[in-house]
């Protein structure tokens, strides 16, 4: 658990000696419990103090990285129940399951399939990023076969030591997580693991033996660590979702670790398993491990997955430009908003919608919607106006009109100033309107 | 020791409402949705499917027209198709009444309400357009001519709840109040309606949700807050059963009418749409919602058939839609 300023000033050495950078030792203790400074900068804090302070301070989830190169992907690391109460950090990794069984052709056929599932949205790019690879016999080749044909990064999946020895040894370098580790084989897959300084994942009977499996694998000497509860059913595999991350933000420090859910091997429906996947994107699920991937799954739980990792404190935001729209050319309408997403997709997909070509301004407004960005002083007059004109627009175009939110009405005025010669028309206020206007609206 | 789940203390419930003429019961949870472990929940989530009073065949993308098809042009034949289906309650939509598009007037919407009830017995809302002038007009007519049938009317807004508000009291009917993702605002209408004199086992609030992909998180997290409040934080103003229209945002995102040709990498255009509803549903489903209002009958069967499995444990059982695997 978290200590208090207080608490952890009663640690410091009290000598107010200003070496830290801070005033008095209280302040330096302030800074350190709200994160702002960090505890090697004071040069006199005991032994002892330090331990106890490191340990206090460590989160109560580990954050721990899968993987390499543009699909190594951090998990754990979070902090609260819900992400209103601060964020949620780490997206839950998208991952695919393949049997070492199957050839090494049709992994291949796979991987390259799921490698060209990426997705660009608000200047990212979604995808999924993992391949669970499970067997035994044929494990390092079946991994092989995933690095040597896509980009994705390895879950191995085997209960025999030799197993994932061998195909970890394939994989050096490429930091797969290993495992599973489980009451029977703890001891030779933890051995495993150290040496191929890998993350480990475990895989318990119950909510007990994760915390027994936890323990042994730390005590090997291992950090990170990944927890599958073991559950199988859909209600089980929620209720395990939300009792580790309780467990976990309550400080019990046996539970304090991402967590790897199955679906597909809940059901083999793959609508089903799409649907345990968006529960325990929602709820706590570092990795979810798919049956297998395509578009028609994959993008909506990317989707659901970019809303829900987003920060409630930082609104999405788009890059000030020029958007076009259904192919618009010198003729077309040009509407001017602000850069919030949500106002860019909503006004963008009634455009498209409207299949009246048009050109797009995003102007930047620091991420707030047309009426509290009006409001503000972000979108005024002069600001759309001047906006307008260096964007360059008019190059784009044989006419001089632009429209603006209804929202924003009173802002005509100062932009034909600002734009002299320009037809400044009032558009809806509601983008849901827009389909109507554009139908009537004619460029001057 | 055993381990035991760290347990949160809940101090309120989710108020039942009693809707349509056979009582169908709303609500009732004493905890997070799916929580089992710690509460107790009387009423499953209900599905409601959409109907729209005139044919919007020109409007909706094909996985949608193929699931209806013969029954768009009649509001009767629709709404019985959607029970057909497995729908729990039809949402019939007064699309047509629009003073921005058709402007039909309250006689249309009352003869598309009769053609519904004259063919579904389950409860049934009517949805006017979020005009508030408009909606007063239509939803009045329809309030008292059907009389004691206690349909759910909506959306009542701030600005026009004294008058709907009145209408659903005086004829025995049920309102959805409607708030732009907002708590507070979702409070203070509970609080104005119930000054109104309706009773609380007679409001289901709307607190508004964005599309997947298309801001869903801030309507998601206003749902998870009221849930809080009502549940946690024993908020008697926010205590009532929460409904979402996210079928009509999915259904009209451009995804979701991109033919699968256009970009095989999104997968076939039906499973598309019908995962993107899918997994949305049971997003906010999550977040405490207790009526979902969505519009492809293959979503409804994996969203109830996800609901008895979370709620009542098992294995997954049953002839569910199969995604087929797109190659590009």
């Amino acid at each position: 658990m978290a200590l208090t300023g207080i608490q952890i000033f009663k640690m410091l050495p009290g000598t107010n000696c200003k070496k830290c950078g801070a005033a008095t030792c209280l302040a330096f203790a302030m800074n350190l419990a709200s994160g702002k400074a960090e505890l090697d900068a004071c040069p006199d804090v005991s032994e002892e103090s330090r331990e106890k302070l490191s340990a206090a301070s460590a989160p109560p989830i580990r954050p721990l990285t899968i993987g390499y190169g543009d699909t190594a992907i951090k998990i754990g690391g979070e902090t609260v129940l819900f992400r209103h109460e601060k964020t949620f950090f780490n997206p839950t990794g998208i991952a695919a399951l393949i049997n070492d069984s199957e050839s090494d052709a049709d992994i291949a056929a796979k991987v390259k399939r799921y490698q060209k599932m990426q997705y660009s949205r608000v200047g990212l790019n979604l995808r999924p990023e993992l391949v669970v690879v499970k067997g035994g016999a044929r494990l390092a080749d079946a991994a092989k076969a995933v690095v040597a044909n896509s980009d994705l990064s390895v879950i191995l999946y085997s209960e025999d030591p030799a197993a994932l020895k061998a195909a970890a040894e394939a994989l050096a370098g490429k930091n797969p997580l290993i495992g599973p580790a489980t009451k029977a084989n703890c001891a030779e897959v933890a051995a495993v693991a150290k040496e191929a300084k890998a993350p480990v994942w475990l895989k318990a009977a119950s909510m007990d033996e994760v915390a027994e499996l936890t323990k042994a694998l730390t005590a090997a000497g291992l950090k990170d660590i990944v927890i599958d509860s073991g559950a199988r059913t859909v209600k089980e595999v929620f209720t395990d979702s939300v009792a580790i991350r309780r467990a976990a933000l309550g400080g019990n420090r046996d539970y304090g670790f991402p967590t790897i859910a199955f679906p597909a091997e809940i059901t083999d429906n793959l609508a089903m398993q799409t649907a345990i996947a968006s529960a325990l994107i929602a709820k706590y699920a570092g990795v979810v491990v798919l049956g297998d991937l395509d578009g028609a799954m994959v993008f909506p739980l990317l989707l659901e997955r970019l809303n829900i990792f987003t920060d409630p404190q930082r609104p999405m935001t788009m890059v000030q430009d020029i958007y076009p729209i259904n192919n618009p050319g010198e003729n077309s309408p040009v509407l001017v908003t602000t850069n919030f997403s949500l106002t860019y997709f909503i006004v963008s997909s009634e455009v498209e919608g409207s299949r009246v070509p048009c050109w797009l301004l995003i102007k930047d407004s620091e991420g707030l919607s047309v009426m509290t960005a009006w409001a503000a002083g972000k979108f005024s007059g002069d600001d759309v106006g001047q906006f307008v004109k260096k964007i360059g627009i008019e190059e784009k175009i044989k006419h001089k009109s632009v429209v603006i939110p209804g929202y924003a009405a009173s802002i005509s005025g100062d932009m034909e100033e600002e734009l002299p010669g320009w037809n400044i028309t009032i558009g809806p206020r509601e983008a849901a309107h827009l389909t109507k206007f554009l139908k009537d609206y004619k460029t001057a | 020791m055993a381990f035991q789940i760290p347990t949160v203390k809940y101090s309120g419930k989710i108020n039942e409402v009693p809707i349509g003429p056979a009582k169908v019961m709303v609500g009732g949870q004493n905890a997070y949705s799916f929580h089992t472990f710690e509460g107790s929940f009387p009423n499953k989530p209900k599905i409601a499917l959409d109907v729209w009073d005139y044919d919007p065949s020109e409007e909706w993308p094909e996985a949608l027209r193929q699931a209806f098809a013969g029954v768009m042009g009649d509001p009767g034949a629709w709404a019985g198709k959607c029970v057909e289906y497995g729908a729990d309650i039809v949402v019939l939509h007064l699309k047509s009444s629009d003073p921005n598009d058709k402007n039909t007037g309250a006689d249309h919407a009352v003869a598309a309400v009769q053609k519904v009830l004259d063919a579904v017995s389950c409860p049934v809302v009517i949805f006017g357009v979020d005009n508030k002038d408009k909606d007063v007009e239509t939803l009045s007519a329809v309030a008292e001519k059907f009389a004691g049938k206690n349909l759910i009317l909506g959306p009542v807004t701030e600005k026009n709840y004294k008058q709907i508000g009145a209408q659903a009291l005086a004829y025995g009917h049920t309102v959805i109040a409607r708030t732009p993702i907002d708590v507070n605002l979702a409070k203070q209408l509970n609080i104005l309606l119930t000054g109104l004199g309706l009773p609380k086992d007679k409001i289901i609030v709307d607190p508004t949700t964005g599309g997947l992909g298309y801001g869903m998180e801030y309507g998601y997290s206003v749902m998870e807050r009221i849930s809080m409040a009502a549940l946690v934080q024993q908020d008697d103003n926010l205590q009532q059963p929460m409904i979402s229209f996210f079928g009509e945002d999915v259904w009209k995102s451009k995804e979701a009418n991109l033919p699968t040709a256009e970009n095989p990498q999104l997968g076939d255009a039906t499973c598309r749409g019908v995962l993107m509803e899918t997994t949305e549903a049971v997003a906010v489903l999550g977040a405490g919602v207790s009526v979902l209002s969505m519009r492809h009958p293959a979503s409804v069967k994996l969203v109830r058939e996800y609901v008895e499995l979370a709620y009542d444990g098992g294995d997954v059982k049953g002839d569910l839609p199969k995604v087929p695997i797109t190659e590009f």
